[in-house]
């Protein structure tokens, strides 16, 4: 079955999302996710979704979600890569996502997790 | 009711061309002189066109039907006088009164031939008041339609001209907003910034309304789904340039600007975005103030994170 990998990095998880999403893939995820986030204790979740052309409302809130979930699990999470059709349609749809931290690409996102960013 | 008696009017129009042409014309020249438009000659030249095309129109079929093929040739001289006088400036009305103002001058030669023919007179005249109301609508339509198409390239133009997205600096962007917000421009705007953002990789774009001459809940609400987008992207807004009386209805509308970084002015904003991006500009001695503390505004010295 098709898996989206999650790949390790320190203390960090990084997730590079570049096929297209549907629900089930999402799903999987999430339940990855979370689990490698308390197998490995990572303190920190990078999604990169800047392959990522087309969102409906539920991969949206799957976005959202996830990221709520993470911090329960006492780590921070960063959505990077946004296009700008991605956000206007989020936005459109209500999903602001006002708990998730975002950056613009995987590299400034990287600087957020681990602190050296000038934010 | 039929609507014959093609040839018997081209025959009309023929004979008496000269007669019609004298009273059309000082009707006509009335109305261009206001406008400051068309010469006399002009006028002759354009009811001679419109007359030859009529009769070659109503000689061809006894049958007159102002929507048949055999009239193509009469609209298009039509639709380009027509398209010609919204151009200059001319009224609907005056547009329509090409080809009104022919009709009295017509009935009252149809009168004095055919006093004799009560029935026959009343055939035609039913005939011409259906093809000249026909044609009267038909340049009234064509006059709203090159009016509109004026209008919705206007309408472009100024889509285009309103949106700009300027780099103040390395990592900032501004967007001066001018005029009022709707829903397409809104559009625009997302847009044209969301794009600038990924190409400059700016982490701060300052939203400046000074120019926005209202702002009620639609706005409002228009301008938090932009500072929403940008959001998402990984930039943070400011929004600039909002005045005393904007600041009153925005609290008296009880719209929650709460989450946004407001500023009073584009050069207030500016210096919080220097702080944000850990870049300063500095005055006097370089070097001598710590990136991260903005000195004053007074150098054109700019120094990195």
């Amino acid at each position: 079955m098709e898996r989206i990998p999650i790949l390790r990095m320190g203390k960090l998880l990084l997730v590079t999302i570049q096929v297209d999403m549907h629900d089930r893939l999402a799903m999987t995820l999430q339940d990855d996710l979370t689990s490698r986030i308390v197998k490995d204790g990572a303190k920190g979740v990078l999604i990169d979704i800047s392959s990522l052309d087309v969102v409906d409302s539920f991969i949206g809130r799957m976005i959202g979600d996830t990221a709520a979930m993470a911090r329960v699990l006492d780590a921070e999470t960063v959505v990077v890569g946004m296009q700008p059709s991605v956000a206007i349609t989020l936005v459109e749809l209500g999903l602001a996502l006002p708990g998730v931290r975002t950056a613009l690409n995987v590299e400034k996102g990287m600087a957020l997790l681990t602190g050296t960013a000038p934010l | 009711m039929q609507t014959l008696g093609g040839t018997r009017l081209a025959r009309l129009f023929n004979e008496r061309q000269s007669e019609l042409l004298g009273e059309w014309v000082a009707q006509q020249y009335a109305i261009a002189s206001r406008r400051g438009g068309a010469a006399e000659a002009q006028l002759r030249n354009q009811f001679l066109q419109f007359v030859d095309l009529v009769c070659a129109a109503l000689g061809s079929s006894e049958q007159v039907d102002f929507n048949t093929p055999t009239w193509d040739e009469v609209r298009n001289f039509l639709a380009d006088v027509s398209g010609q006088r919204a151009r200059q400036g001319f009224t609907p009305v005056e547009t329509a009164l090409f080809v009104f103002s022919l009709k009295e001058p017509l009935f009252a030669r149809l009168r004095a031939d055919l006093a004799a023919d009560p029935a026959l007179l009343a055939e035609l005249t039913w005939t011409i008041s259906k093809l000249f109301d026909a044609m009267g609508l038909y340049t009234t339509e064509v006059f709203q339609t090159s009016r509109e198409q004026v209008i919705i390239r206007q309408q472009q133009e100024l889509l285009e001209l309103s949106t700009p997205v300027v780099q103040l600096l390395d990592g900032i962007l501004a967007l001066p907003l001018i005029g009022t917000l709707d829903s397409a421009r809104t559009q625009v705007v997302m847009e044209s910034l969301l794009q600038k953002i990924v190409e400059t990789g700016a982490a701060i774009a300052i939203i400046d309304i000074t120019g926005v001459p209202t702002v009620d809940t639609l706005v409002a609400q228009h301008l938090l789904k932009t500072v929403a987008a940008a959001r998402l992207m990984g930039a943070d807004c400011i929004i600039s340039g909002i005045r005393p009386q904007i600041a009153q209805t925005i609290v008296h509308l009880g719209v929650n600007l709460q989450n946004v970084i407001t500023k009073a002015t584009l050069a207030d904003a500016f210096i919080v975005a220097l702080k944000r991006t850990g870049k300063s500009v500095l005055g006097g001695a370089p070097a001598a103030e710590a990136p991260g503390a903005p000195g004053p505004l007074r150098g054109n010295q700019f120094v990195g994170d």
